[in-house]
């Protein structure tokens, strides 16, 4: 095949990328729930076009909103797990986390939050006692009031006995700015401890699997990580993401892709546990897509990348933060990864989830 | 993790790798299919493509059970689903596959009670715990599945459940790699033999690939050790103008296979007379039906399943592209007709497929990849 011929065809399918994603599925399945492809064409092309205004935009964890001479920062999620309790953790205290880490990764300090509990007829009293108790103790230590609420009861089978929706505001802070706009070449990407421990813990507390093995949901609250980074990096610090749905896969690729860069990994550097890796060896699955509930992303700027990875591990949650790769000029808008083995891998986006939703 | 680091040891590969470079002739081209689609996954997660010489180049297979299942097949499977007393159930990743109006995640999002399960035994489960419903497992998969499907069939005749059925979609390797092997303008040198598949059936249905056709080959096990080792192993084959099976899986495959597991599918199983592929069209007598024995549980039968061909569209090439005469690029509906939101051929449905890693990745899904320094 000729290179000028292989070139248009390239061309053809770089300018259908670039249009505005059309979403044309008649009904919504469970792939547009994974945080993978289909959930961002769903944002993209419906919802993003219908609501269309300049907060909702950049599509960050937490929106900024102006007030005053500052910003405030507003960010919402609704938690549907199965099984509600978990080694590690609960609906309750997840459904604080989240959305505190939310505001947390957008460099805000969480004001409030409100709940909303959708409750299914038949719920055990003690259940939702325990789960209140653990969202009170979650808002306690991260320092933030629950500050509104609302329940509603659905009918039995009409909900998986407990769904919790958080809303969170917090100030931002006004020296900075974080973005994928600030992300230069040459900066590191830091990640503050292992992958997938909270997806892989709900995968096998299901118990569709017969598998039995020790993981623990590594849900927290982010501040301290978030405030010792803000402390040693200052200004170099360009961006934070928290990797919840989708995992670090998915998020890497959503930079390389609004930032115009490339990103680089070195898999040797990617923090998993001996025992995440074996159940995904198992499943087939790769802790590059998994969820986690307490692990912070960060890109920083070269200089201060070493100061930077070791404030994180003089915080709790923070013990095995690695850098775990860079961003380069090439190859523009795409993710690879050095293998342990000595080859390189495209790390993609994450199509549509094989596996039930686990968070 | 002890049982895997050891298959993905840097240094070792290193070494391989320089002695699969002492063999390369400059002035040629080699091409090797893997004809398994592990094989394909192993190649991309640990970058094996950049490994080897310039001159050596891995072509897919067609051994993807999900990606060579044909529309027709889909569309099938989805009339049973959609019937209210049915519980269907599947793998995970049959979800995903089109059929002509939709796969089965969207017929779920209408209401059919559509279930994923791990094992055929888990389906079996669900139709002793669901008396009053009847429960149909959609099974798929070359000889590496088609034992468990077996098993399960033996196990439901033995306890008697008769809300129990399987849709049969079981395929046999040999046959389609035959049909590859008889084109005249096939362009392949060499063959990397499926490891999962060769534990059930060894390694001698194989044979007839060196003596018939001239093409080596090396049955390799799924770590990418084992695919590098293999690689060097056809390489050494042609260099010494050998031309032989050989087993780089011996830790799982056994030459004769698994006699247990193949007395099984002897039992539960027929040869179909011919089956369609999803890009290859029909190779004759490549898929498996349920034997007159288990005919009560032939869901083909229990639903009368009309057999509807849902034709591939002309214009796709698939064939072409893995008998490496064309680039995904090169075939007329790449990239229009074809992308991997909506896949027409085999090679657009799977994300390791050829053409889609080249939709997501352009040149850079076969060429080396640069990108500098290691730290």
């Amino acid at each position: 095949m000729s290179d000028r011929r292989e070139q248009r065809v390239l061309d053809a399918l770089e300018q259908n990328r670039r249009r505005p994603p059309k979403f044309d599925a008649p009904r919504i399945d469970m792939s547009h729930g994974a945080g993978g492809k289909a959930t961002h064409k769903l944002i993209e092309g419906l919802l993003l076009p219908a609501l269309e205004n300049p907060a909702l935009a950049p599509l960050s964890d937490a929106a900024r909103i102006p007030f005053g001479d500052s910003y405030l920062a507003l960010t919402t999620d609704s938690f549907v797990v199965r099984p509600l309790v978990f080694p590690g953790g609960s609906i309750g205290e997840l459904a604080v986390n989240g959305t505190v880490n939310d505001l947390a990764v957008s460099g805000a300090t969480p004001l409030g939050l409100s709940a909303a509990l959708i409750i299914e007829e038949g719920l055990d009293t003690e259940v939702l006692r325990r789960e209140v108790e653990a969202m009170a103790a979650a808002a306690e230590q991260a320092g933030v009031p629950i500050a509104t609420g609302d329940t509603k009861v659905v009918e039995r089978g009409k909900g998986d006995g407990l769904y919790v929706v958080t809303t969170g505001v917090g100030v931002a802070d006004p020296e900075l700015d974080l973005s994928t706009a600030s992300v230069r070449p040459g900066d590191k990407i830091l990640c503050s401890g292992t992958l997938g421990d909270h997806g892989a813990a709900i995968l096998i507390a299901r118990g569709d699997l017969d598998l039995e093995a020790e993981v623990l949901s590594d849900t927290r609250p982010l501040t301290p990580l978030v405030e010792a980074l803000k402390g040693t990096a200052g200004p170099g610090l360009r961006l934070m993401r928290d990797p919840t749905r989708g995992g670090v896969g998915t998020v890497l690729n959503e930079l390389a892709r609004d930032s115009g860069y490339g990103v680089v990994l070195w898999e040797e550097k990617l923090p998993v546990r001996d025992i995440v890796n074996g159940a995904c060896e198992i499943l087939g699955i790769d802790p590059l897509y998994i969820a986690n509930e307490g692990k912070l992303l960060a890109v920083v700027a070269p200089d201060v990348a070493d100061a930077a990875l070791e404030a994180l591990r003089g915080v709790e949650g923070g013990e095995e933060a690695e850098v775990i790769g860079e961003v380069r000029e090439e190859p523009e808008r795409m993710v690879l990864m050095h293998t342990g083995f000595g080859g390189t891998r495209m790390i993609d986006m994450l199509v549509g989830d094989p596996l039930p939703r686990i968070c | 993790m002890k049982y895997v680091d050891e298959f993905r040891n840097a240094e070792l590969a290193r070494a391989v790798s320089s002695e699969i470079n002492s063999l390369v002739d400059p002035d040629r081209r080699y091409k090797i299919m893997e004809i398994c689609g592990g094989h394909t996954h192993t190649i991309y997660r640990h970058g094996i493509k950049d490994l080897l010489p310039e001159g050596v180049e891995l072509v897919h297979g067609p051994g993807c059970p999900v990606c060579v299942l044909p529309m027709g097949r889909v569309d099938e499977g989805i009339a049973i689903a959609e019937r209210p007393e049915v519980i269907f159930t599947c793998f995970g990743d049959m979800m995903r596959v089109p059929g002509s109006k939709g796969n089965l995640q969207e017929v779920k999002a209408q209401g059919a009670d559509i279930r994923m399960v791990y094992s055929p035994l888990d389906a079996l489960r669900i139709a002793r715990e669901n008396p009053d419903r009847e429960v149909v497992f959609y099974a798929i998969g070359f000889e590496t599945t088609a034992p468990s499907t077996a098993l399960t069939l033996q196990r439901a005749k033995k306890e008697g459940i008769e809300n129990f059925s399987v849709f049969c979609n079981h395929v046999t390797i040999v046959p389609p790699v035959r049909a590859l092997l008889d084109s005249p303008d096939l362009r392949l040198d060499a063959f990397v033999g499926p490891g999962h598949v060769s534990t059930v059936i060894g390694c001698r249905p194989y044979e007839f690939m060196p003596e018939d056709y001239g093409k080596p080959v090396a049955v390799a096990g799924f770590e990418p050790l084992d695919l590098l080792q293999s690689i060097l192993m056809v390489m050494r084959q042609l260099d010494e103008g050998r031309c032989e099976v050989e087993n780089q899986y011996g830790r799982a495959v056994p030459w004769e296979g698994n006699l247990r597991a193949l007395e099984s599918l002897a039992e539960v199983f027929e040869l179909r007379p011919y089956f369609e592929w999803r890009g290859l069209g029909f190779v004759s007598q490549s898929a498996l039906k349920l034997s007159e024995a288990y005919a009560d549980f032939d869901a083909e039968v229990r639903y009368s399943s009309p057999g509807v061909r849902v034709a591939d569209p002309k214009a796709c090439q698939c064939g072409e592209v893995l008998k490496g005469v064309l680039k995904p690029p090169e075939c007329r509906v790449f990239g229009t007709a074809c992308t991997p939101e909506s896949p027409l051929g085999a090679l657009m449905v799977s994300s390791e497929g050829a053409c889609a890693a080249y939709y997501n990745f352009g040149r850079k899904s076969y060429e080396k990849v640069e990108i500098g320094s290691r730290r």
